[in-house]
């Protein structure tokens, strides 16, 4: 083989290398990123948690995050939980709890709704969707109720 | 003479009445058993009445119209002397009904939630006022309830149920013959068709204002022009609070403007916009006001201040789609988005303080909010750039490779790259 | 080459021998005006084994019930570190498996490969593309959105009319009489256990028969070499025809990154079976002329349902496709002109029918 052809020979082997090997830690760069789990974990649409076990005082209320929309947990005074949408039904302001009153409040129209959820004062015309709250370790766990 | 007579045996039926423990539907009746064989009018009632809450609670025809409901004769059965008095007069039937109505002992026997006072009501009422004063065609009970078919209020199928109310009242006050000489328009009906109430009626919500919810039921009459604040603000509680704060309530009164009316309309409250303040051809303040005057000038910064935020709050939205749709998350981006438009809500209450600072004030913190939601959505949009440009490289990466091969394959074939001709 | 490698070859040739790899190393590729066809095959087997490799990814986090099949997908675009770069691979290469596939299909039926010795290699070959396209049918469900929820609805609903076992057709298909979540477990079912095992063991034979009988050169250029002193042209498999097969590898990753980053995989709207069925529901592209064949029958064509009709003469033509090796008995001649003109139909057919139901 003359040197140019060899010369040639070993500049498209490295040329060649090179290419397979970058193009190879791309393809593997992502694939051993993907197989690491994201630091959030869990999915959010059905499950999160809300808040820490000793986050809340009694007869008070935080708002937390649930996928796109607001969540409002509320520790009632005998140190039970709720846990409601926080969207309100009228026109989807953010509602808040009063712990004066015991209940749930919508600050844009006066709208009232009870502990339970449900709407009682104002213009609101449903009820407050509600989720299912429990105590796992040292996390409060909300859960939206699962469709068919 | 009859006139005593009847009373005495409205009495005597009623306090033979007293204190009857509720039952099934009545077994023999003479009543029903000889009226059923009519097919004409004289037969409607036994038709009518089968589900009659009245029927169903055992009180039977005599239980209003007296009689004996044992004697099988015509004669016997209609007795004034047992206490029948026939059909009775306009004038008579809201005494007879509030005969067992209005006593509370009497009603607790069959439904201990009901209200005995609605006789009270009524004689409070437009209604009742001009049934007093001789004008039988004024409404008593049963025009609205019914006579022989009457059924709780709760059921959809009364007369009396949310959802039929508006055309109980208009079957009168729609009706432009009947309502001659009473100088009360008659275009209601068709008014509060349009308004957002009836929507939010029709819409499920049983809790939306009816003809009732304003104007009473029994004590039927319009809200004055002093006290209609008062009716709307039941339930919008806090545009009446800013506006008994506001510059318009001295002068309204003075004036004698309606609080809420003015702008609003009674019956025909239609859905609201920020196009009802400003310049603009749908605004209400222009109606009174003057270009260049106090009022004029806080209507067009109120505007003005509600659609900035509006438009910033859609430019956000729209960005934060865009970078939806590329498959960002954008969730939080969204969320802050949500408590800006709160804001908006918020404001266009705060309008009814008729005061541009304080709106300014609602917004402001709104605007600040939507600034950050398109800041949000932005960074998703940049890091959709930083995915480009690792594409960008991989791809590289790629053509250098397919580049070397096809090189090596040059090189491997000498330049007989290709496939020799055939035929 | 480095030292190191020749030292690996010694290693292998030790215990190995020439024994294993030697076919490979034999086969000779022939090479002639049309031989560019014989890429399809080897780019039909990339894109599967790419979708195996980014399927199993996915794997690793999609959910498939109903409650979390949706927001898993979403989770995997949106949170999981180039989830989005994996689905969307696996979302475009699935349909550029298809259409590969299609090309190979009617690559091999053009150039007659299908004739004696390689009857069985054509049948193995129809069955892998029905395998694929049930792969099609039953991954469009996965993500559990809107548009694949009315789809499926559509898709088995058409198996009822399939006569006598119809009714179970559906129900098995289905997991019982509607789309349900049982559905979803049973397409989950199907695609990532069902379909690849019968995939490999067709695959398996279909490439050993491609091997036993090595590659086919079309009639007219087989004619043109049987009394030529040359022989037909040809280059070795290995490296020759490897390194091009590689490039187009290459290539086509390179375009299946570049349409996941820049023309992102929809993910839809979650589906609601209670929700009134969307305007414009179609199924996927390969599916199309079927879908708007159907839709051309009249309702009832002599006594029978248009739709059965439809099914029906849809099942004779494929059993019809998969048994042309079988009823082209002068692939040379006659007849062979007549398919030939016949495949032609088919494809004009096709891509008329599918892009009427595209803009339709």
């Amino acid at each position: 083989m003359s040197p140019a052809k060899s010369a040639r020979r070993q500049w498209l082997g490295l040329l060649l290398g090179s290419g397979v090997l970058a193009s190879l830690a791309s393809f593997l760069y992502p694939v051993l990123k993907f197989v690491l789990p994201p630091p959030t974990g869990e999915l959010d649409a059905d499950t999160v948690v809300a808040a820490r076990a000793d986050e809340l005082g009694l007869n008070a209320a935080k708002i937390f995050r649930f996928g796109n929309r607001p969540g409002l947990l509320v520790r009632l005074p005998d140190g039970s939980y709720r846990a409601f949408a926080a969207t309100c039904t009228h026109l989807n302001c953010t509602v808040q709890y009063r712990a004066r009153e015991h209940d749930i409040w919508c600050a844009c129209h006066n709208g009232v709704y009870d502990l339970h959820g449900r709407n009682v004062s104002g213009p609101p015309p449903r009820p407050l969707e509600h989720f299912e709250v429990r105590a796992r370790g040292e996390e409060i766990v909300v859960t939206r109720a699962s469709r068919a | 003479m009859r006139f005593v007579l009847a009373v005495a045996t409205l009495g005597l039926a009623a306090v033979s009445l007293r204190g009857q423990a509720p039952q099934s539907a009545p077994a023999a009746d003479s009543c029903r058993t000889c009226h059923a064989i009519f097919e004409d009018r004289l037969g409607q009632a036994v038709r009518e009445s089968s589900e009659d809450v009245h029927w169903l609670r055992g009180l039977s025809c005599v239980a209003c119209h007296g009689g004996d409901p044992a004697e099988e004769e015509a004669e016997k059965a209609m007795d004034p002397r047992k206490g029948y008095i026939g059909v009775p007069r306009r004038a008579e039937i809201p005494r007879l009904c509030a005969r067992c109505h209005s006593d509370a002992a009497f009603v607790r026997g069959y439904n201990p939630s009901l209200r005995t006072d609605q006789l009270a009501q009524y004689r409070t009422s437009v209604h009742g006022q001009r049934l007093a004063q001789g004008d039988t065609r004024a409404a008593v009970c049963t025009d609205c309830h019914g006579i022989h078919n009457i059924r709780p209020a709760a059921s959809p199928v009364s007369r009396v149920h949310p959802l039929r109310i508006p055309e109980t009242c208009a079957a009168c006050h729609s009706d432009a013959e009947r309502m001659k000489g009473y100088k009360i328009p008659t275009a209601q009906l068709d008014e509060y068709r349009a308004s957002v109430h009836f929507q939010a009626l029709e819409g499920g919500d049983l809790s939306a204002p009816t003809c009732a919810t304003c104007h009473g039921n029994h004590g039927a009459a319009p809200p004055g022009v002093a006290s209609v604040e008062r009716v709307c603000g039941t339930c919008h509680v806090f545009q009446e609070q800013l506006f008994d704060q506001s510059p318009h309530k001295g002068p309204w009164q003075v004036m004698g403007l309606a609080p809420c009316l003015a702008c609003h309309s009674n019956h025909r409250i239609e859905a609201t916009s920020d196009a009802l303040l400003g310049a603009g051809e749908a605004s209400l303040c222009a109606r009174c006001h003057s270009e260049g005057d106090n009022g004029w000038k806080e209507s067009l910064d109120m505007h003005a201040r509600l659609s900035q935020l509006q438009a910033q709050l859609g430019q956000a939205e729209a960005v934060l789609r865009k970078a939806e749709r590329a498959g960002m998350e954008v969730g939080e981006g969204f969320l802050t988005a949500t408590n800006a438009r709160e804001q908006l809500i918020k404001g266009r209450v705060e309008v009814h303080a008729f005061n541009a600072g304080r709106v300014g004030k609602v917004v402001d913190d709104g605007a600040k909010l939507a600034a950050q939601a398109q800041e949000a959505g932005e960074e998703a949009l940049r890091e959709l750039g930083v995915r480009r440009k690792g594409l960008g490289l991989s791809l590289i990466a790629i053509g250098v490779v397919v580049l070397a091969l096809w090189l090596l394959i040059r090189e491997l074939e000498g330049s007989r790259a290709r496939p020799p001709e055939t035929r | 080459m480095p030292r190191v490698f020749a030292q690996i070859r010694r290693w292998y040739d030790e215990r190995f021998g020439d024994e294993l790899l030697a076919f490979l190393r034999k086969k000779q590729v022939p090479r002639h005006r049309h031989s560019v066809w014989y890429y399809l095959g080897g780019m039909t087997l990339f894109l599967f084994l790419l979708q195996v490799a980014t399927g199993i990814l996915l794997l690793l986090y999609y959910r498939p019930s109903p409650g979390e099949a949706f927001e898993s997908v979403q989770f995997i675009m949106t949170k999981v570190r180039f989830g989005w770069l994996i689905r969307g691979i696996h979302a475009w290469a699935g349909n550029l498996l298809i259409f590969t596939a299609m090309l190979h299909m009617f690559s091999t039926f053009f150039l007659k490969a299908y004739r004696k010795p390689r009857e069985l290699t054509w049948v193995s070959g129809c069955l892998l593309f029905v395998l694929f396209l049930g792969f099609g049918f039953s991954g469009y469900l996965l993500p559990w959105n809107e548009l694949a929820f009315f789809a499926t609805k559509v898709g088995t609903e058409m198996m009822a009319v399939v006569p006598l076992i119809g009714k179970w057709l559906v129900v098995v298909f289905r997991g019982g009489e509607e789309v349900t979540g049982a559905t979803l477990t049973r397409f989950f079912g199907f695609h990532v256990a069902i379909l690849p095992l019968l995939t490999t063991l067709l695959l398996t034979v279909h490439l050993y028969l491609v091997q036993y009988f090595g590659m086919s050169v079309p009639p007219g250029i087989e004619r043109a070499y049987r009394g030529s002193p040359q022989p037909l042209p040809a280059h070795p498999f290995f490296p020759n025809f490897l390194l091009r097969d590689l490039m187009g590898w290459y290539l086509a990753l390179g375009v299946l990154a570049a349409l996941a980053a820049l023309d992102p995989w929809e993910l839809g709207v979650k589906a609601d079976a209670f929700a009134p069925t969307p305007a414009g529901i179609r199924p996927e592209w390969y599916f199309l002329f079927l879908f708007q064949t159907l839709k051309l029958l009249p309702a009832k064509l002599l006594w029978i349902e248009g739709e059965q009709f439809g099914v029906l003469l849809s099942g004779a033509a494929a059993l019809f496709w998969v048994l042309v090796p079988f009823l082209d008995r002068e692939p040379e001649g006659r007849t062979g002109r007549l398919f030939t003109a016949l495949g032609a139909t088919v494809v004009v057919y096709i891509i008329g029918m599918t892009l009427w139901g595209w803009r339709g």
